[in-house]
């Protein structure tokens, strides 16, 4: 969206002169909490990340000596290439899937609405609550092999990535509905009277008009498969681990979100600090993947 | 031709009945396995809880207890945190967007980039230096801490609301203006009228985001005083091996029904306000 600056700024100061004292009550509130709920632990954050630190008053600065730690912590490098392994596999597979149920269910159908009720359910349940869900499901086919979801790396993967499709096809495809449904009928209706096939009418005439949703909904998928903390949390905790030559343990269905909480709490001289630059490197990640999107979406608002 | 269409529309319902079915079972495990007992739980899972296995009731009355924390406290409390963090957020946040839309000044702008920043910025950034401010200054209470959920959720807020007072012609407030009405009053009574549907969106956003929330209200509250419902579920899950799974089912199930509830009275809304947000976020 285009920040275009309206006529306010010519005729509007009969608004504008008494609005701004009012100020203290209409941006008040706002900016207070703001600063304290995100301005304010932001900027500590970011300092802290330079930090040796156990509690926030005796932080000692150490330079770049966390982020040099956190790069060379197996576990982070490794649950960054799962969790992008796990993202690229959730991407497609979600948006392949939605697009073709919302497909399906803006064409003439006799109960599209129940359908799209069901479909969008699992969006109201919680991570953890999803996670717990389907750990009982997964064990209760794996113990018929006598295994179990926390006992194999591959059974945790495609674990989590049948419950992340079932959670977030429904959202995706509500978003797709909203596209499918903002294709104007005459186009179709001229591909139609050309003698296009349907087959064409989708690939040159429906996808290139939504191809606003499918930009939304990549980037959602992107950065919901990064961020996601509460589902992997719930289904495996990062189990089942292997243990190193030297000792130290690896957690092999441990997500990026989770590994960064769980180095928190780990009891080390320098795991916070440690922690906290990986946080800081975890969201420069997800931030460029947010800044890219909005710039992909404003410069589709600018064509059309 | 219309022959074909209407066998066509047959089996794609027929299909997406078959799809249907199969996409409720998970939850439909929940309700079956809560009247299970607890060891047939993880030994027939699948199986329909009948003689030996039924538990009838009694997961349900072990359920509003167990885990050391009462269930209805924690629903109790998530229910406080939803409704009051949901409120703040509305009220100010519209306020707000208001504001930065209609005076437009520097510091205006600053806030408004400040917000969109703020929604691309990860939890795990934050929750350490987040969860040591709140304690210090007292907000790590479910009464108090909305606040934090007003601070920490102000960016999609803030964005979708100045999204829409944007559309809103001028026109209108400027004759409220003319006629002698002061801005608190055109606000209250001319902006918020058209603001109606939008908060109804930001609302259902909010409210799906607050209720499921685990790890800021783990990281905030005094978990031995106050719990959320899914804080609840997940230190049940924490205490291996001691969990009574047909309990924790029976506790799940009414964890959920609510939801479910909610969902089926405010579908239209819920639908309307997630396509809303997509395409402003």
């Amino acid at each position: 969206m285009k920040r275009k600056r309206d006529n306010s700024s010519v005729n509007g100061n009969l608004l504008r002169k008494p609005i701004r004292r009012w100020f203290p009550l209409f941006m008040g509130p706002m900016v207070a909490a703001f600063c304290i709920g995100f301005v304010w632990p932001f900027l500590q954050g970011i300092y802290l990340s330079f930090c040796q630190f156990k509690i926030t008053k005796n932080a000692k600065w150490v330079g770049l000596e966390n982020y040099i730690r956190a790069f060379q912590d197996q576990s982070f490098t490794r649950a960054f290439w799962y969790t992008a392994l796990f993202t690229i596999v959730t991407v497609v597979l979600i948006n392949v899937l939605a697009f073709a149920v919302a497909y399906a269910l803006t064409q003439k159908m006799k109960g599209a609405n129940l359908f799209r009720t069901v479909f969008f359910m699992p969006n109201l349940i919680g991570g953890i609550v999803l996670g717990y869900i389907w750990s009982m499901i997964f064990d209760g086919i794996l113990s018929k092999m006598n295994t179990s979801i926390l006992l194999e790396t591959k059974y945790g993967f495609w674990g989590l990535v049948i419950l992340l499709c079932w959670q977030q096809i429904g959202y995706m495809m509500i978003i797709y509905i909203a596209g499918l449904q903002a294709v104007p009928e005459d186009m179709l209706e001229a591909a139609r009277i050309d003698g296009a096939t349907k087959w064409q009418t989708l690939w040159k005439v429906t996808i290139p008009n939504v191809m606003p949703s499918i930009t939304i909904c990549m980037f959602l998928t992107l950065t919901n498969g990064f961020k996601l903390y509460d589902q992997n949390l719930a289904l495996t905790d990062g189990l089942p681990f292997i243990i190193n030559p030297d000792g130290s343990t690896i957690k092999t269905t441990e997500m990026l979100a989770l590994n960064i909480v769980s180095t928190f709490n780990g009891s080390g001289l320098h795991s916070r600090g440690t922690a906290q630059a990986k946080a800081v490197l975890f969201f420069i990640l997800v931030a460029a993947m947010g800044l890219i999107q909005l710039r992909a979406t404003r410069s589709k608002e600018v064509q059309q | 031709m219309a022959k074909r269409n209407t066998v066509k529309s047959m089996i794609l319902t027929v299909v997406f009945s078959v799809i249907s079915v199969v996409y409720v079972i998970p939850v439909f495990m929940v309700l079956l396995n809560s009247f299970k007992l607890n060891t047939f739980v993880k030994t027939a899972t699948f199986a329909w809880p009948s003689g030996e296995m039924f538990a009838g009731w009694a997961n349900f009355i072990k359920g509003m207890t167990f885990g050391n924390y009462p269930f209805y406290k924690s629903a109790f409390y998530s229910l406080v945190i939803t409704l009051l963090g949901t409120l703040l957020i509305l009220l100010f946040t519209s306020m707000a967007a208001w504001y930065i839309s209609r005076v437009d000044s520097l510091l205006c702008r600053i806030v408004y980039f400040g917000c969109v920043f703020s929604m691309v910025v990860p939890f795990q950034m934050v929750m350490f230096t987040l969860s040591r401010t709140a304690d210090k200054l007292d907000l790590n209470t479910p009464w108090t801490i909305p606040v934090i959920y007003l601070g920490f959720g102000a960016g999609l807020a803030v964005f979708m609301f100045t999204g829409f007072v944007k559309s809103i012609p001028l026109s209108i407030e400027e004759a409220a203006a003319i006629d002698g009405c002061g801005p608190v009053r055109t606000y209250f009574n001319v902006v918020v009228p058209m603001l109606k549907p939008t908060l109804i969106s930001v609302g259902i956003l909010e409210i799906m985001w607050i209720w499921n929330d685990y790890l800021l209200p783990y990281l905030v509250l005094d978990i031995n005083e106050y719990r959320t419902i899914p804080i609840h579920i997940q230190y049940l899950k924490g205490s291996y091996g001691t969990v009574d799974l047909g309990a924790t089912m029976a506790l799940i199930l009414m964890s959920i029904i609510p939801v479910i509830i909610f969902y089926l009275l405010c579908q239209k809304h819920i639908i309307k306000g997630v396509a809303a947000g997509a395409v402003k976020g």
